[in-house]
């Protein structure tokens, strides 16, 4: 227990003491403040020491968002930053929503920070009041104090907690929202709170989660989705120093959902012994219909489906009858592989079944996921789960998917002991949700200047809803409108189909999503079109944009998902674009650069997650065909910004993130196995490889708040080959880049 | 049995020869701020240094450990802060900060090594330690103000 208490005065661990506790405003050290404390909101409770507790109730995975979030409520509760203590909640439908993905958290929650800040203010200048018997109106919070001018009378916020405990939590219609001139922390340059603790390495991941008593996991999974476990003899484990036992963990039963891959686990006293003792288990598998599956065959079974009429899902105008009537035509195919998230942490939970109960510690980005997950494959309820949230050491989707701590609650239950679950590399990247591999296909009818008169776009990919749903194998409504049936060009014929296909693998969202292929495919389409024509591809790409207006959206037989924001607050506005892109060709001098020596510039702008963004890419190919990207450009309208600081590194990284599946990222499968295994066969953007400077430009916009940490990446891809094809000639249609030769 | 340095301060192993210094460092010591990424030498998330050296824990046997000086993360600023973490916030470098420990260890190396090192020198160096984040250009920020050179 001594290393419990080491880490609670770190305040990690701290919220075990009690579930719920932090909601009171409870101080983890301070047993006293528990009958004193006050919460007026479930995201913030005051001490009676003055210290502000607020909950971050979504997960920390690099955006800065634990930190972001509680600033809004710091800003309007006239709080001092200094004296605020963020306090991670565990996973509870009380908080709303703490799905951490979809780009959402800021979009979703930033109105309900600032009242719950706003509330918790009025009741101290309220409370003051009463204290000095004046008019409330006359008492104001000011940097955790609430003064009364007229008299020059002062009150710590601690001093009030009391009083203010006492009184009714005012109507939202009662609140005072502070005007922008008075913001504090709100689109100012603050550092989070996490910076100290990274650089001494001091920050707790779920990797670095210690229960006590705890045995060490390692797992041997079915080699195929869906295979079965035959036999296995252990034999030859339990000679292996550290080894306690193995265990079966069943596998699941379709659809396969966030349900542990099954498998046969060695139980050690370290993370050391488990490995080595899988390494002597002998297991045999029935593989099933999976084992046939092979990526070369597949990619070619996906560009023969795209020459076929599909399921219209958006359809304007006669597009049939402008290309039987055109004189020019233009058609292309594009491919994108399957994709591996691969974030620096693995998967990695460490999980306790006790008294029909399970209480875990996560690197999660949805605990109410991990609650209704373990208790699916434990049979209670999922209140009867306490999932404790740790830092991510990366998480792009991947670790909103809770197979991993499944596996942890399960062997615990069979072991008796709490057990810690660590996926190796390989095992993360053999057994990942995959990002879809994709298939496209783009025609275009062309007027005199090379302007589309029609265009047809079609698609094939395995889809996520396989996840959900094993017969699944049409797009999701949600796919479909990332960056697809949503396309805002000013062509009078234009047709979106969908054609169905089958998973054989697990398929994920991954940081941008379904935004990843589609966006290298329209895009790359655009400059070709744009080459054809010998036209400026940035005059171009506006001259398709037409005149500033908002489009309405309207796909056939399904609803536009716009992240489920209604086309209202939300419109696809291609003035928005058309001025990301300006910046961005503005900033990089866009105009000025001719493409020389292998050097050459290459451009695509789009709107994902409700943000618009327009990247522009140098890049460098030398006489040998080794690519280098010395500069991008990046312009952004996320409408309101609420930490630029963090905005713009999220655009950074996604510009790394960017490159890495451009260039590199490529899953394949062959008899029915993932072939790659780790960093040298999955390589990801090294730092001479990643783009040597990124420059962000946030473009001022009275919009709402829309996404920030995935709308950098869906450009960078078409960026990259647009400006290759400007520098070598060479046409980039199927990614990864490196399976092209440059010269 | 095995004897060693961590941090300073005297140790003794008697477990598996073969065994990592990684996993002694986090499982055995809980030293959790160096970290496993690959466990193959590929992404340097598990740098510390042996003897001065940046050396990939995860690939360094705790037999090839025995009698050395072992330098962690936790031990790097120990004393005072190395002027590398006070860069690296200056920057706000970190986003998820994972792979951040093995960094500044490698980072630290270089400046030992070389005190006023080149773009070239700094790409050559870090190469091997991988942000999936993307933080390169402010690492490269961190560990140019740190040496006080200019970009």
């Amino acid at each position: 227990m001594t290393h419990i208490e080491k880490v609670s005065r770190r305040g990690f661990l701290g919220s075990a003491i009690g579930a719920g506790a932090l909601v009171l405003g409870v101080g983890v050290e301070s047993a006293e403040a528990a009958a004193a404390a006050w919460s007026p909101s479930v995201y913030l409770g005051l001490e009676p020491n003055g210290t502000a507790v607020i909950v971050a109730h979504r997960s920390e995975m690099g955006t800065g968002i634990r930190s972001v979030l509680p600033m809004v409520v710091a800003d309007e509760l006239e709080a001092d930053w200094q004296k605020v203590r963020v306090q991670q909640a565990v996973g509870d439908t009380k908080y709303g929503s703490q799905n951490t993905d979809g780009s959402c958290s800021i979009r979703d929650f930033y109105d309900a920070m600032r009242e719950a800040g706003a509330t918790a203010r009025l009741m101290l200048e309220q409370a003051a009041a009463k204290k000095w018997n004046v008019p409330a109106g006359e008492c104001k919070g000011q940097n955790h104090f609430v003064v009364h001018a007229k008299s020059g009378k002062k009150a710590a916020y601690g001093e009030l907690v009391k009083i203010a405990a006492t009184l009714p939590v005012p109507k939202k219609g009662d609140l005072r929202l502070k005007p922008e001139s008075e913001f504090r922390y709100i689109g100012k340059e603050l550092p989070t709170i996490d910076q100290a603790d990274h650089t001494r390495g001091a920050g707790r991941f779920g990797i670095d989660a210690r229960m006590p008593g705890m045995l060490y996991a390692s797992i041997e999974r079915p080699p195929v989705l869906g295979a079965k476990l035959r036999s296995f003899d252990d034999s030859a484990v339990k000679g292996v120093k550290g080894v306690v036992q193995t265990s079966t963990i069943p596998g699941f039963k379709p659809p396969h959902l966030f349900q542990a891959l099954g498998g046969v686990a060695v139980l050690a006293d370290s993370t050391w012994s488990a490995a080595q003792g899988r390494k002597k288990l002998k297991v045999e598998w029935d593989l099933g219909p999976n084992g046939a599956f092979d990526s070369a065959r597949e990619k070619a079974e996906i560009l023969a489906k795209i020459k076929q009429p599909g399921k219209v899902v958006r359809n304007e105008g006669d597009v049939d009858k402008v290309f039987a009537g055109a004189s020019r035509i233009h058609e292309a195919s594009y491919y994108v592989p399957l994709l591996s998230h691969a974030p620096m942490e693995p998967p990695a939970a460490v999980a306790e079944w006790r008294d029909g109960k399970v209480v875990t510690y996560a690197a999660t980005q949805n605990p109410q996921a991990v609650q209704e997950a373990v208790a699916g494959a434990m049979g209670i309820k999922k209140e009867d789960v306490t999932c404790h949230v740790t830092l991510l050491g990366g998480g792009f989707g991947r670790k909103s998917k809770p197979d991993y701590v499944c596996e942890a609650a399960i062997l615990s239950r069979q072991v008796g002991k709490p057990v810690k679950v660590v996926w190796s590399r390989e095992d993360d990247i053999k057994f990942d949700f995959y990002h879809a591999n994709a298939g496209m296909y783009m025609k275009a009818a062309l007027d005199e200047k090379g302007r589309p008169t029609a265009w047809l776009h079609r698609s094939a990919f395995p889809s996520i809803g396989s996840t959900f749903d094993a017969a699944a194998e049409y797009a999701m409504e949600l796919e479909m409108g990332m960056g697809w049936v949503d396309l805002p060009y000013a062509i009078a014929n234009h047709r979106a189909e969908n054609l169905p296909h089958k998973n054989h693998v697990r398929i994920g969202w991954m940081r941008a999503v379904a935004h990843i292929y589609h966006a290298f495919a329209i895009h790359s389409f655009v400059d070709e079109l744009a080459a054809a024509a010998n036209r400026d591809r940035v005059e171009y790409i506006l001259d398709l944009l037409g005149p500033d207006r908002q489009v309405p959206i309207q796909p056939v037989g399904m609803k536009y998902w716009n992240n489920d924001q209604g086309q209202d607050k939300f419109p696809v506005d291609t003035a928005r674009l058309r001025r990301v892109l300006e910046v961005a060709a503005e900033k990089s001098g866009w105009a000025n650069k001719k493409p020389g020596k292998g050097r050459a510039l290459g451009v695509a702008a789009h709107r994902s997650f409700l943000t618009y963004v327009a990247a522009v890419v140098e890049v460098e190919v030398d006489e040998r065909g080794r690519l280098t990207i010395p500069r991008v450009d990046v312009a952004v309208d996320a409408g309101q910004i609420i930490s630029p600081e963090r905005a713009r590194s999220q655009v950074e990284g996604a510009a790394v993130f960017g490159t890495s599946l451009a260039m590199m990222g490529e899953i394949t499968a062959a008899d029915g196995r993932i072939v790659q295994s780790n960093f040298n066969n999955y390589p990801v953007a090294r730092i001479q490889e990643a783009p040597r400077v990124t420059h962000v430009h946030l473009v001022p916009s009275k919009a709402p708040a829309a996404g920030i940490g995935e709308p950098g990446v869906p450009p960078i891809a078409p960026a990259i080959t647009s400006a290759i094809f400007a520098a070598t000639g060479k046409r980039i249609r199927e990614l990864p880049v490196r399976k092209t030769k440059l010269v | 049995m095995i004897q060693l340095k961590v941090n300073g301060s005297a140790k003794r192993f008697d477990g598996d020869p073969e065994m990592p210094l990684l996993w002694y460092l986090r499982d055995v010591l809980d030293y959790t701020g160096t970290k496993f990424g690959c466990g193959a030498g590929l992404c340097g998330a598990c740098t510390v240094h042996v003897n001065g050296e940046a050396t990939r824990s995860c690939v360094t046997s705790m037999r090839d450990a025995a009698g050395k000086e072992i330098t962690t993360i936790e031990g790097l600023g120990a004393k005072s802060e190395h002027p590398l973490q006070a860069a690296w916030k200056q920057c706000n470098v970190s986003q998820c900060g994972y792979c951040q420990s093995g960094q500044i260890m490698q980072a630290a190396a270089l400046l030992k090594a070389k005190p006023k090192p080149t773009n070239a020198d700094i790409d050559t160096a870090m190469q091997g330690n991988i942000c999936r984040c993307g933080t390169y250009q402010r690492i490269r920020q961190a560990i140019q103000i740190a040496a006080g050179v200019k970009a």
